[in-house]
C-alpha cells in the first residue's frame, strides 16, 4: 500500500511533482503512466526516501519508508537509473544489500535464479547488457521479499521473452497479494498487465481509473456508418445514450451507444441502403494522448507566464 | 487486448511465515566490508599505497648509505634519520590512500550505486560511518605495518651510519605508529571529502590540494602569519605526528594529532551534513 498526500517536487522553478494525491493497493498491478518528464520517477524517488518532497507526503504500508525497521522488506524498488556499481559481480552487489538487513545468503541465491541471471552471476555487472542490468535491478527489488513492489520503465531494453517474464511476473506478484506499482510511458505495455491506472502530466494527477473505465471515459467504441440517406438514419437510431455525429452533406456518421449489429438491423428494418458499416475500438493509447496533450495544453499557458523569470 | 483480471480486492495476504528482517549497524559495516573488498580498484590502490611506502621510504635509505660511503651526501639529506628516511615515502602513499578515500564514497555516485545503498540504508548516515571506520581501520593497519617493515629493513641498511636507528629509540615506535594513524585518517578525510563533494574528480582534487598545494601557497602570506597558520595546516599538523623531534615551527606529535583530528572531524561533518539534506 503506496499512499501519496499533496506529494509536491520542486526544482527551484520547476515544479516536477504537482501534489499528487494517489493511493496504490495491493492485489493488483498498478500502472503509473505519463509522458516523458511527468514526474513518475521523481515521484518513485521520493516513495523510497531518496528525494526529499518539497511538501506533502508519501507513506508505505503507513510510515515513511525510512522509518521502517527492514525496508527492503517493505518495498522493493527498481529505479530507473543504474543503481549499481559496474566492477562488482551481481552476486556481490546482491550480497552486499542483503548483508545490510541480514538477509541469509540463500535467499540471494534464490532471487538470481528468479531473475535467470545463474549463468552470469560471478561476472562484473559493467559487462552486463541493458536486458541483463534490468533483470539484477529486479533481482535487486526482489531480494528483500517485500510486499510492495515498485518497478521504473521494467521493459526498457528487455527482448520480448523478457518483456513476457516481467508481465507474468508482475501479475503473478499481484496474485500473492503484493502491492505493484510499475511506471511506463506506454499505454499499449501497461494496458496488458494494469488493472488499476494513475495517469500523470507534468507533475499532476490526470485520472485515477482503471483501464476499463478510461476506455469508456474515452468515448467507447464507435461504429463508422455511410449511407443513402444519412438524415433518416439519425432519426431512426436516435435513442437514450445514442451519441450521432457526421458533416452536414456527407455520407458517413459516428455513431456510439449502440452496436453495428443493431445499427444494421434497423436500418433494414426501415428499408435504408448503406454503404459500409464498421466499429472501431478506441485505442487506449488515442486515450492516453488526449488526456495528457490537455495537460500539457494547460499547462502551457502558465509555463508562458513563468518564462520572464526563468530566463535569467 | 486488454486482459482485466478481476479487481479481486483481497487484503493483503501478509503470510505468517516472513522472516523478520532488520537493518542493524553489524550489517551495515558487514555490508560496507563486502563492498569494499569486491573491487579490484581496492586491492591495487592499496596495493600500490602500500607499495609507495616501502619503495620510497628504501630507496631514500639506500640513497642516503651510498651518499655515505662516498662522501657525497647532500646537505639536507645529511640530517636525516633512519625514521625521517624510512617514513620519505608517507607522501606518496597518502595520495594513494587518500584518493581510494574518495574512491570508496564519490565512486558510488558515480556509478549509481548509492541510490542502492541508501535504498538499503535510508537512514542514510550509518552507511557514512561505516565507510569511514573501516576504511580509516583499513588503512591504519596497512600504513603501520609499511612503516614497521619499511623502518626494519631501512634501520638494517643505514646500520653504521649517524642515521643508523633501533626500535627501541626514543620515540621512535611512537613515529612509526603516528605515520600509519596519519594514513588512516587521510583516507577517512578521502572519504568524507568523496561524499560530501560526490565526485570523484572533484574529491581527489581538494585532496591534493588541502594535503600538498595549500601548504605551498601560504609561503605567499607574511612571515608573521605564516608561523601562527602554517603548523595548523592538515599537512604539517598531520606531519607533526609522525616527526621525531618538532621545533618552534611545528606541533608537538600530540598537539598534531588533535589538530588533525579536528580536520577529520570537519570533513566528516560536512559530509554528513550533505548525504542527510540533499538527494540522490
Amino acid at each position: 500500500m503506496i499512499e501519496a498526500q499533496q506529494l509536491t517536487k520542486r526544482y527551484g522553478e520547476k515544479t516536477a511533482v504537482d501534489g499528487l494525491d494517489f493511493v496504490v493497493k495491493p492485489g493488483t498491478v498498478t500502472g503509473f503512466l505519463g509522458p516523458n518528464g511527468a514526474g513518475k520517477s521523481t515521484t518513485m524517488r521520493m516513495i523510497v526516501g531518496l528525494d526529499a518532497p518539497t511538501s506533502g507526503s508519501v507513506t508505505v504500508n503507513g510510515r515513511r519508508y525510512a522509518q521502517h525497521r527492514a525496508p527492503l522488506q517493505e518495498v522493493g524498488a527498481l529505479l530507473e537509473a543504474k543503481s549499481i556499481h559496474p566492477g562488482r559481480s551481481a552476486y556481490n552487489h546482491l550480497k552486499a544489500l542483503a548483508l545490510t538487513h541480514g538477509i541469509p545468503r540463500a535467499r540471494v541465491d534464490e532471487v538470481i535464479d528468479l531473475a535467470g541471471l545463474g549463468s552470469v552471476a560471478r561476472k562484473r555487472a559493467g559487462a552486463f547488457s541493458l536486458g541483463m542490468g534490468q533483470r539484477l535491478g529486479i533481482a535487486a527489488a526482489l531480494l528483500g521479499d517485500p510486499q510492495t513492489v515498485m518497478l521504473d520503465e521494467p521493459v526498457n531494453g528487455l527482448d520480448p521473452e523478457g518483456v513476457l517474464w516481467i508481465r507474468n511476473l508482475l501479475t503473478s506478484l499481484a496474485e500473492e497479494g503484493r502491492t505493484v506499482f510499475v511506471s511506463s510511458h506506454l499505454m499499449s505495455e501497461m494496458a496488458l498487465v494494469a488493472d488499476h491506472l494513475i495517469i500523470v502530466g507534468r507533475g499532476r494527477l490526470l485520472a485515477d481509473t482503471t483501464v476499463s473505465d478510461l476506455v469508456r471515459q474515452a468515448g467507447g467504441d464507435t461504429v463508422t456508418v455511410a449511407t443513402q440517406d444519412p438524415a433518416r438514419l439519425r432519426e431512426v437510431l436516435a435513442g437514450p445514450g445514442v451519441d450521432i455525429t457526421g458533416h452536414i452533406g456527407s455520407e458517413e456518421l459516428q455513431v456510439t451507444g449502440i452496436t453495428a449489429r443493431e445499427i444494421g438491423l434497423k436500418a433494414a428494418e426501415h428499408g435504408i441502403a448503406l454503404f459500409e458499416l464498421s466499429s472501431r475500438t478506441v485505442s487506449l493509447e488515442q486515450a492516453f494522448m488526449d488526456l495528457t496533450r490537455d495537460a500539457v495544453e494547460y499547462h502551457g499557458t502558465t509555463t508562458a507566464i513563468e518564462t520572464p523569470g526563468r530566463a535569467a | 487486448m486488454t486482459t482485466i483480471t478481476a479487481t479481486t480486492e483481497t487484503p493483503p495476504t501478509t503470510t505468517s511465515e516472513r522472516p523478520a528482517y532488520r537493518v542493524t549497524t553489524a550489517g551495515v559495516l558487514r555490508s560496507e566490508w563486502a563492498k569494499l573488498w569486491s573491487l579490484r580498484s581496492t586491492w591495487i590502490t592499496l596495493g600500490l599505497g602500500l607499495l609507495f611506502l616501502v619503495a620510497f621510504g628504501l630507496i631514500a635509505t639506500a640513497r642516503y648509505k651510498s651518499g655515505y660511503d662516498s662522501g657525497t651526501l647532500d646537505k639536507d639529506f645529511a640530517s636525516r634519520t633512519g625514521v625521517e628516511l624510512s617514513l620519505f615515502g608517507t607522501d606518496f602513499a597518502q595520495l594513494a590512500l587518500g584518493v581510494l578515500g574518495v574512491l570508496v564514497t564519490a565512486g558510488e555516485y558515480s556509478t549509481g550505486m548509492i541510490r542502492s545503498t541508501l535504498a538499503a540504508v535510508p537512514r542514510r548516515l550509518p552507511v557514512l560511518w561505516s565507510k569511514a571506520a573501516l576504511y580509516g581501520v583499513v588503512v591504519l593497519v596497512v600504513g603501520t605495518i609499511g612503516a614497521f617493515v619499511t623502518f626494519q629493513i631501512g634501520s638494517g641498511i643505514v646500520s653504521g651510519t649517524p642515521a643508523a636507528m633501533s626500535l627501541s629509540h626514543a620515540g621512535v615506535v611512537r613515529a612509526l605508529f603516528g605515520a600509519g594513524l596519519y594514513l588512516g585518517l587521510v583516507g577517512v578525510i578521502g572519504a568524507a571529502l568523496g561524499m560530501l563533494l560526490r565526485s570523484v574528480a572533484g574529491g581527489i582534487s581538494v585532496l591534493v590540494a588541502t594535503l600538498m598545494l595549500i601548504p605551498g601557497l601560504v609561503t605567499l602570506l607574511p612571515s608573521s602569519w605564516q608561523d601562527n597558520i602554517s603548523p595548523y595546516l592538515p599537512s604539517n599538523a598531520g606531519q607533526s605526528m609522525y616527526a621525531l623531534t618538532h621545533d618552534a615551527t611545528s606541533l608537538s606529535p600530540g598537539a598534531g594529532l588533535w589538530v588533525f583530528l579536528g580536520w577529520t572531524v570537519l570533513a566528516l561533518a560536512g559530509a554528513a551534513y550533505r548525504l542527510v539534506r540533499s538527494d540522490v
